[in-house]
């Protein structure tokens, strides 16, 4: 059971209870849809972007307990931040969850370390990391959907 | 008799000839035939050696068989013996290996033929599977015989690879695809499947059993219903192959396609059956090498049945490791093991109903052994990581039946699905596995 409850910390059971921003966005500026076939996880996310800041997000959808929390923590920390400050949180949380020791970034917060247990699990990498494949398309493409597959 | 030490050695009394294969001479595998009390899943077991391995360091329960099933020792032997002792081109050479390689190739064409009672050999085209085979009918039937404004009719339940083909067709063609509904158990809904039947109706091409729900379609009367409507008929069978014993001329299907691996064969062959005049007229599919009598840059003759649906060299060692695999089953009994499963299915059904919280998705009356369900609260795919870890292997997901899965307002299901090695015991695993996932989630 050890591994089993580093994958499913209190955290994530708690916010796929009780996803953050869980909610649709009626004056979004950008509207994206991201899918992994595999499971069927399926989220839509809404940006209000000013300028080079996310003022605001949000997101509907339903998938497994990681997909869910790991939207839900995303999209807290996010809120607020500029793009670059956006996608060095991306690289972050990527390093985590791939178990990749390397490099200078780090989760100062540590909001991202209940998703450590993930690197354990390779099938379910791509369950913690679509939102945030979904979010880097939204800040930087135009692609309207998005698959971790 | 030892199967192997009698398999060996066959190489050193001459080219085998389809006689030799028969039933009857194959040696037993250590599962005992014969009435249903005689069934010994235990000694079953012990023919398939990956069942002893453990995983994540606990014993192995293979609960995904709708996926794929685990492979015997006589098949895996026979692959062996075949790259051991008789690899060479089949259809081509002269010399020996050619020969032997040759008959036993069409041996396994006579067994697979008197495995769903086909009619003659020609009937049967060796494919890559049952998704290659439903495309071979789509693509080489439906070029000649589909026209605008024509109809193919599905079903709600049917396994993507019996939708996509058609769908192709459908829209190279400018005709259409309809589909028959199923109602809340999973049952396709007759009435409205004969409401759908129309002049332009050309082909109804419906699963034997569903791989997401276990339905059991009633194929006689749907072919009954279509041959009344003067429409052909594909049975989707890569369902209905492992649980049931197939007859395909009692069936009166026009094409009945399977695949080798769910039913204990290697993965990469399957078969198509086909009525031979029906066969006969269709246009060629692939070209190449095989399928043709002699060829100019002016004009190719084809070959006869079934080789002009063969194009290329094909799968010689799968197409041998079905013949084995098809063998083993016999000599188990089909109807044992049919029976052994629906003990298993009722058994387990019996049990998940117990599950706080769990609801059983696919509740028709006629079932093979395969239980798809939902938990409150748990997304299917936390369910399948949580008994991984308990060393228990089932599915979750769409199953690629994502209209189905529409159908019942759901994204995905967990799903387990149960062979002829399988045991209660593994279904008691499945629960206690359940009983983790809900301690964990609640």
């Amino acid at each position: 059971m050890s591994d089993l409850r580093e994958l499913y910390q209190q955290v994530i059971l708690d916010h796929n209870k009780n996803p953050r921003n869980f909610r649709e966005m009626a004056d979004a500026t950008r509207k994206v849809e991201g899918f992994n076939p595999l499971c069927g996880d399926h989220y839509t996310i809404f940006l209000k972007i000013d300028g080079d800041v996310i003022r605001d997000i949000s997101f509907v959808g339903n998938g497994c307990a990681i997909s869910k929390a790991s939207t839900s923590v995303m999209s807290s920390s996010v809120k607020g931040k500029t793009r670059e400050e956006a996608d060095a949180l991306f690289d972050v949380f990527h390093k985590l969850v791939t178990g990749d020791k390397g490099g200078d970034v780090e989760d100062e917060l540590g909001r991202f370390a209940p998703f450590s247990g993930v690197a354990e699990f390779p099938t379910r990498v791509k369950c913690a990391i679509l939102a945030w494949h979904t979010l880097k398309s939204a800040l930087h493409e135009e692609k309207e959907s998005v698959t971790t597959e | 008799m030892n199967p192997r030490s009698a398999d060996r050695g066959t190489a050193d009394r001459g080219p085998q000839t389809a006689d030799r294969r028969n039933a009857e001479e194959v040696p037993l595998p250590s599962a005992v035939r014969g009435p249903r009390s005689d069934y010994d899943v235990e000694r079953i077991r012990r023919d398939f050696p990956i069942l002893s391995r453990s995983i994540r360091g606990r014993k192995l329960v293979y609960l995904d068989n709708a996926a794929t099933t685990q492979k015997p020792q006589v098949v895996i032997d026979r692959l062996v013996r075949y790259y051991t002792e008789e690899n060479s081109n089949v259809h081509r050479g002269v010399h020996y290996l050619s020969e032997v390689a040759t008959a036993d190739y069409e041996a396994a064409r006579t067994t697979v033929k008197k495995f769903i009672n086909a009619r003659d050999e020609k009937e049967i085209v060796f494919t890559r599977g049952t998704t290659e085979a439903i495309n071979l009918v789509a693509q080489s039937w439906g070029r000649v015989n589909v026209r605008e404004g024509d109809e193919i009719l599905i079903t709600a339940i049917e396994h993507h690879s019996n939708i996509v083909p058609w769908q192709l067709l459908c829209e190279e063609k400018k005709a259409r695809l309809r589909v028959a509904p199923v109602d809340d158990d999973g049952d396709i809904i007759l009435d409205e499947l004969a409401r759908l039947l129309t002049p332009r109706t050309r082909l109804v091409a419906v699963g034997h059993a569903s791989n997401a729900l276990g339905t059991i379609n009633p194929i006689a009367e749907i072919i009954a219903m279509a041959h009344a409507n003067g429409s052909l008929v594909l049975v989707d069978g890569a369902q209905g192959v492992p649980h049931m014993s197939i007859d395909v001329q009692a069936l009166d299907c026009d094409f009945y396609a399977f695949s080798g691996h769910k039913v204990y064969a290697p993965t990469g062959i399957g078969a198509l059956y086909g009525k031979e005049s029906i066969l006969d007229a269709m246009p060629p599919w692939q070209g190449g090498g095989d399928m043709i009598l002699s060829v100019s840059f002016e004009k190719t003759t084809f070959n006869a049945l079934p080789y002009k649906f063969e194009a290329g060299t094909p799968n010689i060692e799968g197409v041998i490791g079905l013949a084995a695999a098809l063998d083993y089953v016999s000599l188990a009994g089909i109807e044992n093991i049919a029976a052994h499963e629906h003990d298993l299915l009722t058994y387990a059904t019996g049990r998940l109903r117990e599950v706080d919280g769990l609801r059983i998705i696919g509740t028709a009356k006629r079932k093979a052994a395969v239980i798809s369900f939902t938990l409150e609260g748990v997304h299917p795919h936390d369910i399948g990581t949580i008994l991984d870890r308990e060393g228990v292997a089932i599915r979750t997901g769409h199953h690629c039946a994502q209209p189905l899965m529409m159908r019942f307002n759901i994204p995905a299901t967990s799903r387990a699905s149960f062979a002829m090695y399988n045991t209660r015991a593994e279904a008691d695993a499945l629960i206690t596995g359940l009983h983790k996932v809900i301690e964990v989630f609640r």
